[in-house]
């Protein structure tokens, strides 16, 4: 091949000479660009979602999630809540794998499950990857109508079993509240007490898949709403888990559901690896408790740890 | 192993009918035999081809007659059914679909040559409630049983079958859950449904919905009757379609009605003969149903060739249903708005 010669596909001076004038032939658009200013794509960006909505072009998974609906709908109004109201500071994001399945764990309080949503928002709006996690909630929620259509197409699913390990399976981050009603619907003078722990079932997920979890305290949703008091009649009439008194709620009515602005902490905890315990580790009970409790415990030694930092409630 | 003799239930519908003209068209098959009530359609009766037509109610211990003196080796039952053929005819669809498959599995039963069954079942039979998982397998059941109407009658089908696996364990048993039909040329109570003008929807409920093209649901049922492939699969196409974007991808107006007032509107469209919801149905409006179809790909060997939301739009083109809202019209809208943001620039 001693005779080979290279001959390039594109010549280079050839090349530059065609575009240069293609640059000569249609000078427009060139000028035009950089005069285009941040409202108007901010329209177009806005026109092209208006017109994905009306034609129904836009993808959801097999769970319901609406990417398009959640990005550019329910995920901005919670930013102002976020950064101005609750004013949140996340500790640890990069505990947080950047791909794959994982397990958050966290506690539950507020009365309402804005943790939740802080949570999901911090972790979509900081985290390097802006993954979106899929919390598992309960039935009360999916049977609800509106609330329930609207958590299945922000990208949440009923708690059980299957779905949790069909979300962690498919490398999905899965946010969890174990303690459920009885840590969101807890009085005030229980604050920052873990309660039980459920069966345990998230454990089970998490070994079955062999994804980690990821312990999660989150310190400051426990003021937004001081519970003093639960009307029991009234939760059984409305088939509510609780009736919330708080001190500015029934009394100032709808300006009593205004949360209180108190400063709030999310600090995620190292992950725990369920990779390591082998293959039927899901169906050894002695195992699942003690992870179960191994979890617990990490989240409550960090809530004290976070709340012995703190030196005001709404100041941080 | 390839059937010689095959027995189709329900020729004179979509599934049967054009099931018997693919059978009929395979040269290693020897007899393609179709059983109904009623005489199919003169253009499917032609697309049958040499199919013989039997007109026999499989309800009628006759049809074990049937089976014996054509010596069927493969039975297909594909007549089971969620659509009443009138107003009036929800009584005679169970009858049709409970006690002809009684019938039909004793006749199977008592015919040794018989050596396959394929059922065509319904995801139905899982139900559709807020306390289900999001995704189907097929080792899951019902959270509450189906009280009435077509799921109900799918599930007791399906225990007929099971049941007749045991007795006849020689026989290859394939029972395939189908999600909802769609298609140019299907008519279900769905392709009625996203055809009104004004589609009435339950407010605040929001279904998934999965969806398989007609012509996906023939394959899998012919791969079913000439391959050994005994089990239970789910079957649908890939992906999911919520019923809010399917009204809107056929271009129709969504009308969402107070989950009180549904079922006056349900007794209205029934009446005005528009389309026939049964009770199970509402509730698949209210929640969705979506199903594992891994075993459908790995075990079966069968990937649809339409996703769900390939199959809707197929039928929407293929039904010519002429949007309210043109999508050039909206096109056009934002091209003008945003010249006009350029003119104020």
């Amino acid at each position: 091949m001693a005779g080979a010669r290279v001959i390039p596909l594109h010549d280079p001076e050839r090349d530059a000479a065609r575009r240069s004038r293609h640059v000569e032939v249609v000078p427009e658009p060139a000028q035009q660009q950089p005069e285009t200013s941040d409202w108007e794509r901010r329209l177009a960006d806005l026109l092209s979602f208006a017109r994905r909505r009306i034609a129904g072009d836009y993808q959801i998974d097999e769970f319901g999630f609406d990417r398009d609906l959640t990005e550019n709908v329910l995920m901005p109004p919670l930013k102002p809540l976020y950064e101005k109201w609750f004013r949140v500071e996340t500790i640890g994001l990069s505990n947080i794998p950047t791909a794959g399945g994982a397990l958050i764990v966290a506690n539950h309080s507020g009365t309402l499950p804005l943790d939740a949503l802080m949570t999901s928002y911090g972790i979509a709006s900081e985290h390097p990857a802006q993954r979106h996690m899929r919390m598992l909630g309960a039935d009360l929620v999916f049977r609800t109508p509106v609330l329930g259509a609207l958590a299945r197409k922000s990208g949440q699913t009923l708690a059980c079993n299957p779905d949790a390990e069909r979300l962690l399976s498919s490398g999905e981050l899965v946010g969890v509240w174990p303690e459920g009603f009885k840590g969101i619907g807890k009085p005030f003078k229980d604050r920052y007490k873990l309660q039980r722990f459920g069966r345990g079932g998230f454990v089970a997920a998490a070994l079955k898949t062999g994804t980690p979890i990821i312990p999660c305290s989150i310190v400051g949703a426990e003021e937004i709403y001081p519970m003093i008091g639960d009307i029991k009649a009234l939760a059984r009439l409305f088939g509510f888990p609780y009736f919330p008194v708080t001190p500015f709620f029934p009394l100032f009515g709808p300006l009593g559901a205004i949360p209180l602005p108190s400063k709030w902490y999310i600090e995620f905890g190292e992950p725990i690896r369920t990779d390591v315990f082998g293959e039927n580790a899901a169906d050894d009970p002695m195992l699942v408790f003690n992870l179960t409790d191994q979890v617990r415990e990490t989240i409550q030694q960090t809530l004290y740890r976070l709340l012995t930092q703190r030196r005001n409630v709404f100041l941080g | 192993m390839t059937p010689k003799v095959v027995l189709v239930t329900g020729v004179s519908r979509f599934l049967g009918g054009h099931l018997a003209a693919r059978f009929a068209a395979n040269p290693d098959i020897e007899r393609v035999l179709g059983v109904d009530t009623e005489p199919p359609p003169r253009d499917l009766l032609r697309r049958m081809g040499r199919a013989e037509f039997v007109r026999a109610d499989i309800r009628n211990p006759l049809i074990s007659k049937v089976i014996s003196t054509a010596n069927v080796d493969t039975v297909v039952h594909a007549s089971v059914t969620a659509n009443p053929a009138g107003p009036t005819g929800r009584t005679v669809m169970k009858e049709m679909n409970v006690i002809g498959t009684m019938q039909l599995l004793a006749a199977c039963q008592k015919s040794p040559k018989v050596q396959k069954l394929v059922v065509k079942s319904t995801s139905a039979v899982y139900g559709s409630s807020s306390r289900d998982p999001a995704v189907f397998t097929e080792d899951m059941g019902p959270k509450d049983l189906p009280s009435s109407g077509y799921a109900k009658d799918a599930v007791e089908v399906e225990g007929y079958v099971r049941g007749f696996g045991r007795r006849r364990p020689d026989v290859n048993v394939t029972t395939l859950r189908f999600t909802n039909f769609i298609g140019p040329r299907i008519d279900t109570v769905l392709t009625r449904y996203f055809a009104l003008p004004v589609v009435p929807t339950v407010l605040g409920y929001d279904a998934r919905v999965q969806l398989l093209h007609s012509e996906d649901a023939l394959a899998v049922l012919e791969r079913a009757t000439l391959h050994d492939l005994p089990g239970v699969f789910n079957v649908g196409g890939d992906g999911v379609l919520l019923l809010s974007q399917a009204i809107r991808r056929a271009g129709r107006l969504n009308l969402p009605v107070p989950s009180m007032a549904v079922p006056t509107v349900g007794g209205f469209f029934r009446s005005a003969r528009l389309v026939d919801f049964s009770p199970d149905q509402m509730r698949f409006l209210n929640w969705g149903r979506v199903v594992d179809t891994t075993l459908l790909k790995k075990d079966f060997g069968f990937t649809p060739r339409w996703t769900t939301q390939q199959a809707f739009d197929d039928y929407v083109s293929g039904r010519g249903l002429k949007p309210f809202i043109d999508p050039e019209t909206v096109e056009a809208a934002e091209r003008g708005i945003l010249d006009a943001a350029a003119r104020f620039r």
